[in-house]
């Protein structure tokens, strides 16, 4: 009994040491936003807002914010759609393509980010889309896919299909039936697909390193720049508003979630 | 249109020719609908992915120039070696701490489980670069964790964490962390707990019925995550580039300096057809034991 409560013991001890090895990093960025200092220390010496006020008046990091907002709303607003044509095709069709092209819709997954960022590149420098705005959104709408079309793809398997089958048996054509009876019903996997999106598209940082630059660079590849040549406390300060930001979102998918479990 | 006007008809349609007239367009129009997405990815990736396996056989006419040179030149072998070998650590090292948390989600009160999971997922919601950032002031030369070693007096000079293989290691663990728990969990979870119950109740000892019963049931999530972790971490760019501070070079920086640096796109491009060849093998193989969606789940 005694060797046991001790194993146990050790067990929790083990899995605590872990899990404290996880959360560490985020708990140290935050009081270093909040920071006096210009040096790295922590804990920090004296609490301020400078490097809040920092980011918040430099107009290069506003504009990469702002092209980070741009960019991750537009792709949630593309790949959503795209994203649930494609899942409803994949529930309802046994075509023997489909195989293939489910397949073919997870490659931005399997293939490593590296090689995406390298074959986007050259495809952007053939059509002169390199450097542009368009360009990044339509990146992550491709990486931003999988994503949705997993989530919704979920949701369809938990819904009746014979409800939408009734629909149009009374007279509704088969997108009114879709959108009156189906899509409802798996609004919260279509909200999961398009937070999904937004979210990789803000932390996107490989393929726009490679295909962004000049006046259309997203706050990620700003901050990759930043953290290669110094160690800015600005960064620190941008790190914290990120996270909160991927929180609250996180905790809207919960909610969405929790409304009907779909 | 067409459709609509099929489809009001379809719950009567008994007739064997309107029926497969039926079926035919309903497969024209569902590929329809798949067509916007394929069609993104087909031009944003498996076009430059032809492209790329043209350009790493193409030397002023068809060669193996490029191959060659990764075969031969130190600077390719090296850092093909590095690249194994710190995703062989890193998945290992994941292994080792992942299933225990993983092992502990599944078997602790809802409450506790709860816990467990969030603090998993709340830095895998967390960028990369917010991570790589928190590395970076945790394990420098006067960082938190060397100054609290020095001050506990465990250490006499400070350690050198970071700006290296070790940095990197430690960092990888921790981002890919979440991706080795979550299919672990998810296979855990369907362990029935009867089964366990079962295995004590005939007098196994606690561990020989977790090493007998439980272990051997949860392998398919062990494969399922130590894949994911691994082929992640052969392609991993930003936290070596930041944390290993530019001398632990892994297979993925190959790729991007050649381009950047010196637009050399036949060596680039055979360095990127090497790493996703190996990719796509591990994950044919691996999909033959376990389904590839169950794999790509955590993703």
């Amino acid at each position: 009994m005694n060797k046991l409560s001790l194993s146990r013991i050790s067990f929790i001890g083990y899995v605590a040491l872990v899990l404290t090895f996880l959360i560490l990093p985020l708990l140290i960025v935050v009081p270093m936003s909040f920071s006096d200092s210009r040096f790295l220390s922590f804990p920090p010496s004296s609490f301020s807002f400078r490097w809040y006020e920092t980011f918040f008046s430099n107009p290069g990091w506003m504009s990469a914010a702002k092209t980070s907002l741009i960019v991750a709303f537009s792709t949630a607003l593309i790949a959503t759609p795209i994203g649930v044509a494609a899942a409803y095709a994949i529930n309802n069709s046994s075509h023997w393509l489909m195989r293939y092209l489910k397949i073919v819709l997870l490659l931005p997954l399997i293939v490593p980010i590296i090689i995406v960022a390298t074959g986007v590149f050259f495809i952007y420098a053939l059509s002169g889309m390199l450097y542009t705005i368009p360009g990044l959104i339509m990146a992550d709408v491709m990486l931003a896919l999988p994503y949705v079309i997993t989530a919704v793809t979920a949701g369809l398997h938990g819904f009746d299909q014979t409800q939408e089958m009734v629909a149009r048996s009374l007279g509704m054509n088969r997108f009114r039936a879709f959108m009156s009876v189906t899509l409802p019903q798996i609004m919260p996997s279509v909200m999961t697909g398009a937070i999904f999106a937004f979210i990789q598209a803000l932390d996107e940082t490989m393929v726009a390193l490679f295909i962004s630059g000049g006046q259309n660079q997203p706050l990620t590849v700003r901050m990759f720049t930043a953290l290669r040549d110094e160690i800015d406390p600005t960064i620190a300060a941008i790190s914290t508003l990120l996270t909160a930001a991927s929180f609250a979102l996180v905790l809207l998918l919960v909610l969405a979630r929790k409304q009907s479990p779909a | 249109m067409k459709a609509t006007a099929i489809n009001n008809n379809y719950p009567h349609v008994s007739h064997r020719d309107a029926s497969l007239g039926y079926r035919r367009r309903e497969h024209v129009l569902m590929l329809l609908l798949m067509s916007p997405a394929v069609l993104v990815v087909f031009v944003l990736l498996l076009i430059p992915l032809g492209w790329l396996i043209g350009q790493s056989f193409y030397a002023d006419g068809f060669s193996l120039e490029h191959y060659q040179r990764i075969f031969t030149e130190g600077i390719y072998w090296n850092t093909f070696w590095v690249t194994f070998r710190i995703s062989f650590i890193v998945t290992l090292l994941a292994l080792l701490m992942g299933y225990p948390i993983a092992y502990a989600a599944s078997i602790l009160p809802r409450r506790w489980s709860m816990l467990v999971l969030a603090l998993v997922i709340l830095p895998f919601w967390t960028s990369v670069l917010v991570r790589a950032y928190a590395w970076l002031i945790l394990l420098q030369r006067s960082g938190v964790v060397n100054e609290s070693l020095l001050g506990v007096g465990l250490i006499d000079a400070p350690l050198a964490l970071v700006h290296n293989e070790l940095g990197t290691i430690i960092a990888t663990v921790h981002i890919l962390l979440p991706f080795m728990v979550l299919p672990l969990y998810a296979t855990m979870q369907k362990i029935p707990s009867d089964l366990i119950q079962a295995g004590a109740s005939l007098g196994g000892t606690p561990l020989h019925v977790f090493m007998r019963v439980f272990f051997p049931l949860s392998l398919s999530g062990v494969l399922a995550g130590m894949t994911l972790v691994f082929v992640l971490c052969l392609g991993f760019y930003i936290t070596p580039e930041l944390v290993g501070g530019g001398r632990t070079v892994m297979a993925s920086m190959l790729v991007s300096r050649n381009i950047q640096l010196y637009s050399d796109w036949g060596a680039a491009s055979a360095v990127s057809v090497v790493l996703l060849i190996c990719v796509l093998a591990i994950f044919y193989v691996v999909s033959r034991l376990v389904p590839l969606e169950k794999i790509l789940g955590a993703k």
